[in-house]
């Protein structure tokens, strides 16, 4: 029996990992040089997450899904020009600043606000998605303090599958050491989930989604709140690239025979 | 003044690899401050013996409902560490079990959390390292705020070695919080499949060139599958994998069919620690070498002398095939 859903995805958008980055200091703190004008994305784990939301929503009639962006709303814009095409989704941004050095508690503050002020909300149906980390600060922080901000104690990180049982029960598999993935099984909604990659590729883009999304996500747009991070005593001493670069022996003329006499040696070497 | 507490945890009934780094940054990082060190546990009481000689306080939270790792009962029993030391810094390993829950215990504490920290520093005050933007931008922080847990990345440091004792330990009485999840247990690649191995001495990477058409003009996914998982066998070397590789599964091409994106290293995947590290079939720039950050000793197979997987990252580039070389590198490890 499909069970009805509430799935909110918490998603922030990061520079394309394609693009240099070179840090910079601001008048707010550490940050890219021309952040605002490099190309962004929706972070890639939480994109796994909108995925994945998407299509258990789509397997569960009657469901809702949310995406809840923290970031400049012209940044927001241009993402979710590409996002929208994917799957459907209620557009709730929040106009803040972008990056990885703002404090991530302060974005999971801001983030649980605006989920808990989501009009008909019910938590016995909530399920809060996101990436388990973000590409920018990389912490795995927001989500978990997002899910105490809302009374919401089953949680889990580092998922890559949810199964749904007819009960509305889910099993969940959490990533663990060793390339294992943890099995729990939660008896119901409200829950947390931190994906990894999950298992789905990104969906083609369809552009009767896209027009669709793009009818809720301009007004969504215009109306967004803007929030202020606080540093939360969080001070930077230094930000800077890694410097090292290595000598690279580069060997053009071995034999096939001599470069593997040589692997095998420094493989056996302690 | 800081009161310094370590959060530790079992694998069995002895404390696990990451929690002896943290007992060890712990140590030197109480010696540094003059601050009063203590020592956590959830599980057995009596694995804090192995760090007796530290001299810290010792406190545990045991019982069966905490055997198991789970958000619930975990955050609940840290949390019961934490006011028990009444700790201002919390230093915690980077494990599975501990990055599920501390900034869930963070935030109970109305404290602040800080993660994935490679070092720990400073003179006057605590500053910590770690990376952005996925091992691309290297940081210094600090804060001000108390209490402060930072998470620290396994492998990023010596575990501690200290001689055995008897440590007496005190128990925290935490009363089990009501939880609506049953961990039934772990799922493992099928036997045999077993390709990630954190712990081995070698990181052996596979890139999406093991897939492509050989000069023959065919593909060898088949052989490929056999020569890698030749070479992990003899090796017991950890299989890291390009997200180009990973991905042509999702898209119905040729794949390797013990590959997951659980092997992805990389901009979007892990970036283990291992001392030496082989690449093999790899190509791609600077975002994607972020798989090497933490390798000690790379070397790489490939037919691109400029590819941005070798230039400036690896110690040693070898312009070859990669079929011919490790079907070689195989035979002679097998003798």
């Amino acid at each position: 029996m499909p069970t009805e859903l509430q799935i909110v995805v918490c998603a922030g958008i990061v520079p394309d990992p394609l693009q240099a980055l070179e840090p910079v200091t601001t008048p707010a703190g550490p940050g890219l040089k021309n952040e605002m004008v490099l190309p962004a994305v929706l972070d890639p784990w939480a994109a796994s997450a909108l995925y994945e939301a998407a299509a258990l929503a789509q397997k569960n009639p009657g469901s809702k899904l949310w995406l809840v962006s923290l970031g400049p709303k012209a940044k927001l814009q241009q993402v979710m020009m590409t996002v929208a095409q994917k799957v459907a989704f209620e557009l709730v941004p929040v106009d803040g600043p972008i990056g990885g050095f703002p404090d991530a508690h302060s974005t999971a503050a801001a983030l649980a606000e605006a989920i808990a002020a989501l009009p008909g909300l019910d938590k016995q149906k909530l399920l809060v998605f996101g990436g388990w980390e973000s590409a920018s600060r990389g912490a795995g922080v927001t989500l978990q303090i997002i899910g105490e901000k809302l009374g919401i104690t089953e949680q889990f990180q580092g998922v890559d599958q949810i199964t749904l049982q007819g009960d509305g029960s889910f099993e969940v598999l959490e990533r663990v050491e060793g390339g294992k993935h943890q099995v729990s099984v939660c008896a119901s909604a409200p829950a947390v989930l931190g994906w990894a990659t999950g298992s789905l590729a990104e969906p083609r883009n369809n552009p009767q989604i896209g027009m669709a999304n793009m009818r809720t996500i301009m007004p969504a747009l215009q109306k967004a709140k803007t929030v202020k991070l606080d540093p939360n005593g969080l001070s930077y001493t230094s930000v800077s690239l890694p410097k090292q670069t290595r000598e690279t022996r580069v060997e053009k003329n071995m034999s096939t025979d001599e470069i593997a006499a040589e692997l095998a040696a420094w493989i056996a070497a302690e | 003044m800081e009161k310094i507490l370590v959060l530790t945890h079992c694998d069995g009934a002895e404390l696990t690899k990451a929690s002896l780094e943290a007992v060890a940054a712990g140590q030197e990082l109480a010696a540094r401050l003059s601050a009063p060190l203590a020592i956590g546990v959830v599980g057995a009481p009596a694995a804090l013996n192995a760090v007796a000689a530290t001299g810290a306080t010792f406190f545990a939270v045991t019982g069966e409902a905490f055997a198991q790792a789970r958000y619930a009962t975990d955050a609940a029993a840290l949390e019961a560490l934490c006011r028990a030391a009444q700790a201002t810094i919390v230093l915690a390993p980077g494990s599975s079990r501990l990055n599920r829950v501390a900034a869930g215990v963070a935030a109970r504490l109305g404290g602040f959390v800080d993660t994935h920290i490679t070092a720990l520093g400073g003179e006057a005050k605590l500053e910590a390292n770690r990376w952005f933007y996925r091992q691309r931008i290297e940081a210094v922080l600090a804060r001000d705020a108390r209490p402060w847990i930072l998470v620290l990345d396994a492998g990023s440091r010596a575990p501690y070695a200290g001689t055995a004792g008897t440590a007496t330990v005190e128990t925290v009485s935490v009363e089990a919080p009501a939880t609506r999840t049953t961990v039934t247990g772990l799922r493992a690649p099928e036997q045999g499949q077993q390709t990630i191995r954190p712990d081995a001495k070698l990181l052996f990477v596979a890139g999406a060139g093991w897939t492509k058409k050989q000069p023959d003009g065919q593909l060898h996914t088949g052989k490929a599958a056999e020569l890698i998982l030749g070479f992990l066998r003899s090796t017991s070397s950890s299989l890291g994998s390009s997200k180009s590789l990973v991905d042509q599964g999702g898209e119905g091409n040729s794949v390797l069919p013990f590959l997951t994106h659980m092997n992805q290293i990389g901009q979007t995947g892990a970036t283990p620690r291992h001392p030496k590290g082989l690449s093999t079939c790899c190509h791609g720039e600077e975002p994607h070498v972020v798989g090497w950050r933490f390798i000690g000793d790379r070397r790489a197979i490939s037919l691109d002398a400029n590819c941005g997987w070798t230039r400036g990252k690896a110690d040693v580039v070898y312009i070859a095939d990669a079929f011919e070389v490790m079907e070689k590198v195989n035979a002679l490890l097998a003798k």
